[in-house]
């Protein structure tokens, strides 16, 4: 099992998920002009401000060569994950739908959250245990997920909401207390707050984190099998 | 009446947002771009457009780093 | 300036900061009148921002070696071995003036230099710190000025991907007109890596990389970090430079890369001065000459004059020195990171710092001069005969019952939780993050063989205002406190001297103590001074600030795991007070709610057993001995149990014996003394080396304070989490 994790100019946590994506299997760095995948079963757009978030969060790098593989990618149905300013750059590809705009007290806000966990029965929650909350750090200043009328029910009646923020945690304002969404294929993932961050006990005290890149080993290993 | 007020980094202020995308136009086969300046454009209803001036010294540009420009329509 | 076909006279030297004295100096460096590029880069150098020339004959006194030290003052950044290999280089620098008139901005551009000057030795940036000092929150600028600088801070951190782990911020009036935003930058590096910022090599390249020079800051730093404020803020806004972290964060990549691949001679940022002061110092280390050729400079705007690009300050640049045949590598990797990188001069035999534009010499000058021989100056202090400051507003509510009190400190401004704004920083982005904010008293962050590293950043000016020698010493010792709380003994101490006009006889008597107790202090601890920086005439049309040499203390736990916290962790730990406690309320945080006079002077201390305090308490926190360690800081025992309360999420019953008043027994405040909790018998080990007092135990929702004869303080946990909680929060809706 083999992770790519992409990095742009501006990536900030590209090693924290590389590292965190170490803990399961192989993981190794894709520079953002590199078009070649190397063959990775899953890859991972990272938090951070690529190419500054300038213009909007995420616009620049959804057109990099890289990203134009990863497009491919996922339409060949390979897991994708994106993490906080990997969301915005999947929502900014339309490989998620829906799109994420500053957050409504406009500052940038870091919070450990709980997470109600949607769905269990995707392959990237797979590996979590039943009706526990999760606690995952979330830092951003635009996450406040918005998707379109009458978008919002849709994804819900196809299952494509899988993390809402717990009661009383939604402190960027999003739509449907929503966290993190999938595609409808079910193969491409994006959530605001940071699973690369809860993986080591000694950091903060929370590993749920780990739970979504142990699931997407889960899937890939299950699929080849 | 309607107005809208065109915001923009003054001259000679870095504008790293025009950087980076006047970088990242020719990746995407867009050549022979030059100069890339981002601003912002408020649009509101107002009485007296004589306080556009005023309002826009005092809130909706900074005038240390922003030139701006009212248009009434 | 004048046309640059006429030699500028005295009176333009005057108007750019130069003594007329001063001038004539500069004339007989010249062998007569300075034109104007070298005219502009003469005060530029010669400025008390650069030239230190009222502090560095004090500043000569201070320690800066010892057994940990790696590299001292003079670099961009001291360093400390910290084991596995491994060296923290760290600096904290202040970015005072252009944070008053620009508040986002000039603290975003404070957050890049100091972190500029971090990767310059070599280190990667691993932290950020930051000290505020603000007027009180209730004032609208105030306000409006914290806003701004926190939103900047957290702006430049968090897109570069350096986590914000600490800081302090206090509210007093006399930072009203003149707030102090001072940033602390850690690194690590490989112990071979790190690489000075001497020139060397006559026939090497001067490579300038990064962003294009533009207007940026134009005389900033002789006209902005040299003059006092005054109502003319205003008017000088167009010298603001804008901070672009993306831009660093490339810069920051390119410059480890290149050390990497080892084709840089030496590597310097530009700052303050801009390019004036990175090449004269690289020639001036180095006792090597240099040509820049300011043609060659990319510049944002195509008609900028030579002397506006020398002393331009536009961010995110950086010079290195290259052998000639390295120059195309150095190139392809600033290409390959979408980093501008230019040739723009040579290293020469000699002394000569010259200033050329397409061939033709348009400035001249010896290297030593410019950098080495600006004047120095004698202080003239003097103890004032009169209070200096005006007593603090009252606050109606530290009035009536113990109880009340202890609400009304824990909501006031300098205690209350800092969270609404520590929480608009990452604090955990690269993973090293142990202990975040408001879990331990310093912030703990993970070495790669296991080890930590901590740190903290303090002081208190009200104190040093009242007694700049004993205030300095406790800031040192509060920094030492912290890191011991967490387990770690301190490895080496930075420090940022903001004062006001050294001129005066009364701010050089209090810089003058200042620095003779930051000595005496680092000293006691054994953590050398390994670098500072100094900000002077900090004065608005009140007064002076309050003196503030804020200090940062970088030390080390051999296990990260043992990190201690502040919260008590279970109950039916016996609490206990460690130290020789000696609590008085001169210049407390209770006497300035009360709006109570600077007093002259506080109580004096035994400052080898403090040390022998704050060294036990480290081992048994190392040792994993105790549960949960706090020092005793603002508001005194009474809040300090509190926030172990808040920290921990458990109540606690104590005793507390009045000795004397019992209000000075419960909010008296002094150096040296810790609330512990853990198994009684860890606390009774301890108490075989420290003075220490058993004063109850963790438990229930409340906490109870029974002063030994008096009526007892019983308040709720969930009281004590709303009035520290809510202090500052209420300013951030």
């Amino acid at each position: 099992m083999k992770f790519g994790v992409l990095r742009f100019p501006g990536s900030c946590d590209e090693v924290d998920a590389l590292e965190a994506a170490r803990r399961v299997g192989d993981a190794e760095l894709i520079w953002h002009r590199d078009r070649d995948l190397r063959g990775v079963d899953a890859v991972v757009v990272p938090g951070g401000f690529s190419f500054g978030d300038y213009l909007r969060a995420g616009a620049i790098a959804s057109f990099s060569p890289a990203m134009e593989s990863v497009i491919e990618f996922a339409r060949d149905g390979g897991l994708v994950l994106g993490i906080c300013n990997g969301f915005q750059v999947l929502c900014e590809a339309q490989l998620l739908p829906g799109a994420l705009l500053p957050n409504t007290n406009l500052r940038f806000i870091f919070r450990q959250v709980h997470l109600e966990l949607v769905r269990r029965d995707t392959a990237f929650t797979c590996a979590a245990p039943p009706d526990t909350p999760l606690s995952i750090p979330a830092k951003h200043a635009w996450g406040r997920y918005h998707a379109g009328p009458g978008e919002l029910s849709t994804m819900e009646a196809n299952g494509q909401i899988v993390l809402r923020y717990a009661p009383g945690e939604n402190f960027n304002g999003s739509a449907g207390d929503v966290a993190g969404v999938r595609n409808e294929q079910g193969n491409v993932f994006g959530l605001m707050p940071h699973p690369e961050h809860a993986v080591e006990e000694l950091m903060g005290g929370s590993t749920d984190g780990l739970l979504i890149f142990e699931s997407m080993r889960m899937a890939v290993e299950g699929a080849r099998a | 009446m309607r107005a809208r007020v065109l915001i923009r980094p003054k001259a000679g202020i870095l504008d790293p947002q025009g950087v980076a995308v006047e970088r990242a136009l020719p990746a995407l086969g867009f050549d022979g771009v030059e100069n890339v300046r981002i601003g912002r454009l408020v649009e509101l209803d107002v009485a007296d457009a004589a306080q556009l001036r005023p309002m826009c010294e005092k809130l909706l540009a900074n005038p240390l780093v922003e030139d701006f420009e009212i248009v009434v329509e | 300036m004048p046309d640059s076909a006429t030699l500028p006279t005295l009176q333009d030297a005057l108007a750019l900061g130069l003594t007329e004295h001063e001038y004539e100096l500069v004339c007989g460096h010249q062998g007569g009148p300075p034109n104007q590029v070298e005219l502009a880069m003469y005060s530029l150098l010669w400025s008390e921002h650069c030239a230190y020339k009222h502090s560095r004959k004090l500043l000569r006194t201070l320690p800066t070696e010892g057994e940990h030290v790696v590299m001292g003052p003079g670099e961009n950044a001291g360093a400390v071995d910290v084991g596995g290999g491994l060296v923290c280089a760290f600096k904290v620098e202040s970015h005072n003036h252009p944070s008053a008139v620009e508040p986002f901005q000039g603290a975003a551009t404070g957050v890049g230099g100091i972190l500029r000057d971090i990767f310059a030795v070599g280190a990667r940036p691993i932290a950020v710190l930051d000290s505020l000092r603000f007027g009180e929150p209730s004032g609208e600028r105030s306000r409006y000025l914290l806003d701004g600088a926190v939103a900047g801070i957290g702006h430049y951190g968090n897109s570069i991907g350096v986590p914000t782990v600490g800081g302090e911020v206090y509210f007093e009036g006399p930072y009203e007109q003149n707030c102090l935003v001072n940033a602390m930058a850690l690194g690590l590096a490989e112990r071979g890596r790190l690489v000075r910022s001497a020139a060397a090599g006559p026939g090497n390249v001067v490579v300038l990389f990064g962003a294009s020079t533009g207007r940026d800051g134009i005389g900033g730093a002789s006209v902005l970090a040299s003059a006092e404020l005054d109502a003319g803020g205003e008017d000088k806004r167009p010298t603001v430079q804008v901070g672009d972290p993306f831009e660093e964060k490339k810069l920051l990549e390119c410059s480890l890369e290149l050390l990497d691949r080892g084709v840089v001679v030496s590597l310097q940022d530009l700052g303050a001065a801009g390019l004036t002061s990175s090449a004269s110092e690289m020639a001036s280390k180095g006792e090597v000459g240099i040509d820049i050729d300011v043609g060659l400079v990319p510049l944002r705007e195509s008609d900028m004059e030579p002397y506006e690009i020398m002393v331009s300050e536009s961010q995110e640049r950086m010079l290195c020195v290259v052998e000639p045949g390295n120059v195309a590598e150095v190139l392809g990797v600033c290409e390959r990171w979408e980093v501008s990188g230019t040739a723009i001069g040579t290293v020469t035999e000699g002394d000569r710092m010259r200033i050329l534009r397409d061939g033709e010499v348009v400035g001249d000058m010896p290297v030593r001069a410019l950098v080495n021989e600006c004047p120095l100056y004698d202080l003239s202090p003097e103890r004032p005969s009169a209070p200096l400051y005006p007593p603090p507003a009252p606050a109606p509510a530290a009035a009536g019952e113990p109880g009340a009190v202890l609400l009304a400190l824990l909501a006031s401004p300098n205690i209350a939780s800092r969270r609404p704004l520590f929480e608009q920083y990452d604090a955990i982005v690269q993973s090293r993050t142990v202990r975040r904010p408001e879990e331990a008293d310093a912030a703990v962050l993970a070495l790669p063989d296991g080890a930590a590293l901590a740190v903290s950043i303090d002081c208190n000016g009200r104190r040093v205002a009242a007694d700049p020698y004993r205030g300095t010493l406790a800031a040192v010792l509060e920094c030492a406190a912290n890191l011991a709380c967490t387990g770690a003994l301190p490895l080496g101490t930075t420090n940022n001297l903001n004062f006001g006009n050294p001129e005066k006889p009364h701010i050089a008597w209090q810089l003058t103590e200042a620095v003779r107790a930051l000595g005496e202090g680092c000293r006691a601890l054994r953590a050398p001074i390994v670098g500072g920086n100094v900000s002077l005439y900090n004065e608005g049309r009140a007064g002076p600030i309050y003196p503030t040499p804020v200090i940062g203390m970088v030390g080390r736990l051999p296990d990260a795991r043992a990190a201690g916290r502040l919260g008590f962790a279970e109950a039916g730990h016996r609490i206990a007070l460690a130290g020789p406690f000696a609590p008085s309320l001169a210049a407390s945080e209770l006497a300035k709610l009360r709006g109570e006079p600077l007093p002259d002077g506080l109580p004096g201390f035994d400052l080898d057993a403090l040390v022998a305090v704050i060294g036990a308490v480290a081992t048994a926190v190392r040792e994993g001995a105790l549960a949960s360690a706090h020092d005793l800081a603002e508001g005194g025992l009474a809040v300090a149990l509190a926030e172990c309360c808040i920290a921990g999420g458990h109540g606690a019953r104590v005793v507390v014996d009045p000795g004397g008043v019992l209000e000075t027994a419960l909010f008296g405040e002094c150096s040296g003394c810790f609330v512990v909790s853990g198994e009684a018998a860890a606390l009774d080990e301890l108490g075989d080396s420290v003075p220490l007092t058993n004063l109850g135990s963790v438990g229930g929702e409340e906490l109870a304070i029974d002063p030994a004869g008096g009526d007892e303080i019983v308040l709720a946990l969930a009281d004590l989490q709303a009035a520290h909680g809510g202090g500052l929060a209420r300013f951030f809706p």
